[in-house]
């Protein structure tokens, strides 16, 4: 048995049989267990080491509902190069259960890899469509760990042997794995070890043609100024908002929201702030609008249902001109609906979703990297415009995992100190002509006249008025700087032609299967550009003319057609553009999209017939050996 | 730069008297839009003399409240403050409260506000013993929208939505108010103007979250509702005699404040019951004192580092 931690291989193993590994870029591999066999710490390993590695990462895992058991996957795709998705099909299944093979056979690409627990898996006989690896996965884990741990280090037999296969950095990977069970006792980390040994020295005997490594980055490496970081998106976002300045928060617990404020409430300590944890969401929302008035912009969250709960504090905060940030971690609904699954769903009610005339800014993150730099936009405009700002994030990027450069944090962060200098005499809380800037309490006032807050309609002094002149004035006030702000925004992203057939739209989370199936869809040879949008109200200004440069706007989300045949985006950009040629691509299985599903909705819109969802990949796995 | 700035200081003392008297003139902002003989009016006075008493910084004032007649209270003291939505105002004043050690928060409302749609909110505010005074202005009645049926109308009362008398058992508000754990509890009458100023005043001075209760009567709405504890009006007056601890036979008779189930007794007593402090717990700490030492020791565990400093060393831990 080779143990990995000898120093002869730490530089890795240059040949099998005489052959060097074989080269590729880009690899999907699902496992498939439940949860808790801890498939997803091996997940969180290879993604970890991929960024430390400087190859790109997505993952992707789904979690049962239930609290403990119930079949689980993750799915990481590491490759050289940008990966935009978290991948369609596996090129390497790895199933610890009847189940897990029965569910996730189908998605493993021809030519894949399947390895299989031998002890609970049989596979049919017949399909020889794959290159099939039995291993006793849950015997020679308990050979190897031995004592009373039982299957226990299942996960890290698999890591070692992945480990193995990919010629993964395993000094690297071994220093991951001490951290992580660093804080444990000397057992534990030394179990780890002898099961990823283990796994690490199955394939030197048994699987021997199996022996691939990752191209080397064809872009500069990042390791002077930006490391590469790795985190999902809420812990992203958690973080993002820290740079922000924002120190305050209160919220309830709901999932997939859940974890942001667990994240909160343990930092904010740290850098003098307070997370409370209220008894409901409308004690939530109405704690942290009392933090933005006493001069903290503070930070409440939720996901759907309790969205719901916070809308009449909404539009208190609206009518008061109060700075908020709302996150909105959108999960399958309505009601309790999938709370584990991802929709985007609630775009409606973030922009509509109060009672009265009260507009809204609502952005959305694309990627997990851009959860971190969201927070932070969010923030700079509630205090510009003093107004409450909705994040809409989702369960897909909240817990998956991508390794993005790290931030540069002296640049980005934000100084959270109240202006308490006393104010002039001539102070208005609700000027006409100029965008509200509060007086937090504190502050004297030169006129001797302190300020009220209200949800009443209001006189520039705050007092309550029944005047209809002033409710236009008042109205106009509110909207015209929401106005303002979509004047100053940037236009949205645009890659691909800049006109032809087809322009894909998409918001949030579908941004990566969006911008591959654009690079898919022309590779076919059909002109296509891919709009993503960032700020989905107010909209950017100036994008009429841009939408009359392609035949077919195709608008992918992940909602349902509603009444009339259209997702929710395409419904408001419907209204805004009134371009008939705005359709739309939706599915609400609760799984974010697969590219093939994005093309092969862009080619039924465009009644193309060489296009079709296989277009643009190979059907043959990377993996596959040469017979 | 962030890292230069200093963090939130964790518990800035609150500021001491300002040089400046604080008068009611000062203090006196829109004129009220209650009806006239509405026994808000008084509890309204007794504010501006207990302000005026306490002569805390003018800018450190805050008044809030939710949504009823009563809740109109802010408008017409001339603080910082607002208006915010029905039955939300403690969750609200708590974000003050904890966001800003320096202030002193205030929340006024009625028996609707506090105690049906802000009922959960009141248990909890209290529960947390979050540093704020509850003044709840109590007629047992829905006011602003012109007589429906309130947490504490009586059993029989006739109101638009139950105009054969109601038939929901009441609320009886100091029971509700003890169980809540709220560290301090009192009860007044809008028509005993010394005996509020006194019970705000104590409220005020308590570290925690204080609540007092004033039966404030709706001459509009439910005329007569107090007269039961008014001696002016043939009632009966029956203020609690606290303990004084001087070892006379007379004192074993007197109320314990710190004793909960002797509060309980009084809060049972059959209507219109007894006036004074019912409950107060000087012990118990308050949230912002625990979220304070939070801070404290995460700063001793991070050695008072800057805010940059302690996210790039997180950000190092993610590499």
């Amino acid at each position: 048995m080779v143990s990995p931690n000898t120093p002869e291989t730490q530089g890795g193993i240059s040949a099998v049989n005489g052959r060097p590994p074989r080269s590729i870029q880009d690899v999907v591999i699902r496992l498939a267990g439940n949860s808790q066999d801890g498939i997803q710490a091996v997940g969180g390993f290879l993604a970890r080491l991929a960024g430390r590695s400087d190859q790109d990462v997505m993952t992707y895992m789904t979690i049962p509902s239930t609290i403990s058991g119930g079949p689980s996957i993750f799915q990481v795709r590491i490759g050289t190069g940008d990966i935009l998705s978290a991948g369609d099909r596996a090129d390497m299944l790895v199933a610890l259960y009847q189940h897990s093979y029965d569910a996730h056979i189908g998605s493993l690409r021809p030519g894949g890899v399947l390895v299989y627990d031998t002890d609970h898996v049989k596979p049919n006989p017949d399909d020889n469509r794959f290159t099939n690896v039995p291993v006793p996965i849950t015997t020679a884990t308990v050979e190897a760990v031995g004592g009373t741990a039982k299957d226990k280090g299942k996960n890290i037999f698999i890591l070692g042997l992945i480990a193995r296969v990919f010629d993964l950095d395993v000094a690297k990977l071994t220093a991951l794995i001490k951290e992580r069970f660093g804080g444990k006792t000397e057992d534990v980390v030394r179990n780890a070890m002898l099961g990823f040994d283990a796994g690490y020295a199955w394939p030197q005997n048994n699987l021997r043609d199996l022996f691939y490594r990752f191209e080397a980055a064809d872009r500069p490496t990042s390791t002077t100024s930006h490391p590469q970081v790795t985190m999902d998106g809420n812990t992203a976002l958690a973080f993002g908002l820290i740079t922000a300045g924002v120190r305050h928060g209160a919220g309830y617990p709901i999932t997939p929201w859940s974890s942001i404020m667990e994240t909160l409430r343990s930092e904010f300590p740290k850098y003098g702030g307070v997370f409370v944890q209220c008894e409901d969401e409308i004690a939530a929302v109405s704690t942290a609008i009392g933090f933005s008035y006493s001069g903290r912009l503070a930070i409440t969250g939720s996901s759907g249902p309790g969205l719901s709960l916070k809308m009449e504090a909404l539009g208190w905060a609206t009518m008061a001109e109060m700075p908020l940030i709302v996150v909105n971690v959108q999960r399958g609904g309505p009601s309790t609906g999938m709370p584990t699954n991802v929709e985007q769903s609630d775009l409606m009610q973030a922009i509509y979703g109060s009672h009265g005339d009260a507009p809204r800014v609502v952005l959305a993150p694309k990627n997990v990297e851009d959860c971190f730099y969201v927070a932070i936009e969010a923030a700079r405009i509630a205090r510009t415009y003093s107004t409450p700002v909705l994040i809409l994030t989702d369960m897909a990027l909240a817990s998956r995992i991508e390794a993005f450069d790290q931030p540069d944090l002296p640049k980005l962060m934000v100084d959270p100190a109240p202006d308490l200098s006393e104010r002039d005499a001539d102070f208005k809380p609700y000027p006409l002509d100029r965008i509200t800037r509060h007086a937090p309490p504190g502050t004297k006032m030169g006129s001797g006249k302190y300020p009220t807050v209200t949800g009443l309609e209001h006189d520039e002094l705050g007092h309550p008025t029944g005047s209809p002149k002033l409710h236009l004035q008042m109205t106009a006030k509110r909207r015209e700087k929401i106005k303002a702000l979509g004047a100053s925004l940037p236009a949205p992203e645009l890659s691909g032609d800049s006109a032809g057939e087809v322009l894909l739209v998409t918001w949030g989370s579908s941004w990566g299967p969006g911008r591959e199936a654009v690079v898919r869809v022309r590779k076919a040879g059909v002109k296509a550009g891919h709009l993503h949008f960032r700020h989905l109200h107010p909209l950017p200004n100036g994008l009429e003319e841009m939408l009359t440069r392609y035949h077919k706007i195709v608008v992918a989300e992940l909602n349902d057609e509603g009444l009339y045949g259209f997702g929710q985006f395409a419904m408001m950009l419907r209204a805004r553009y009134a371009n008939p040629n705005i359709v739309s691509v939706t599915k609400t299985d609760g799984l974010t999209f697969k590219v093939s599903e994005i093309v092969a909705g862009i080619a039924k819109h465009i009644e193309s017939t060489q296009l079709d969802a296989s277009v643009g990949v190979t059907a043959q796995s990377p993996l596959a050996l040469q017979r | 730069m962030s890292s230069a700035a200093p963090a939130l200081a964790p518990t800035p003392a609150i500021p001491l008297p300002a040089s400046g008297q604080l008068t009611k003139k000062a203090l006196t902002a829109d004129h009220p839009t209650w009806c006239p003989g509405c026994g808000d009016f008084a509890v309204l006075a007794a504010f501006y003399r207990v302000l005026e008493k306490l002569n805390y910084p003018h800018q450190n004032i805050v008044t809030m409240a939710g949504i009823g007649c009563s809740s109109r209270f802010p408008y017409f003291v001339n603080t910082h403050g607002g208006h915010f939505i029905h039955g939300r105002a403690l969750p609200f004043a708590a974000g003050i409260s904890l966001g800003r050690d320096d202030l002193h928060v205030f929340v006024f409302g009625g028996d609707g506000d506090g105690f049906s749609i802000g009922g959960n909110h009141l248990v909890h505010t209290a529960r947390k013993n979050v540093r704020i005074t509850y003044v709840i202005m109590d007629n047992s009645v829905y006011g602003l929208t012109k007589k429906q049926t309130s947490p504490t109308s009586p059993l029989g009362f006739k109101t638009k939505t139950d105009p054969t008398g109601a038939i929901d058992q009441p609320i009886n508000p100091m029971r509700t108010l003890l169980n809540t754990g709220a560290s301090f509890v009192a009860r007044s009458h809008a028509t005993q103007v010394n005996h509020m100023i006194d019970m705000m005043l104590r409220a005020a001075k308590h570290d925690g979250f204080s609540v007092v209760e004033i039966l404030s009567e709706c001459v509009e709405f439910y005329e007569g509702a107090f007269d039961a504890a008014n001696p002016r009006k043939g009632g009966s007056w029956k203020l609690i005699e606290e303990k004084k601890s001087d070892g006379t036979p007379e004192d074993e008779q007197r109320h314990d404040v710190t004793d909960e189930v002797a509060a309980f007794k009084l809060a049972t007593l059959a209507w219109p019951g007894a006036f004074g402090v019912f409950y107060e717990n000087k012990k118990r700490p308050t949230k912002n004192a625990l979220e304070a030492d939070l801070i404290v020791k995460a700063k001793e565990r991070t050695k008072n580092a800057s805010d940059l400093a302690l996210l790039q060393a997180t950000f190092a831990k993610l590499r």
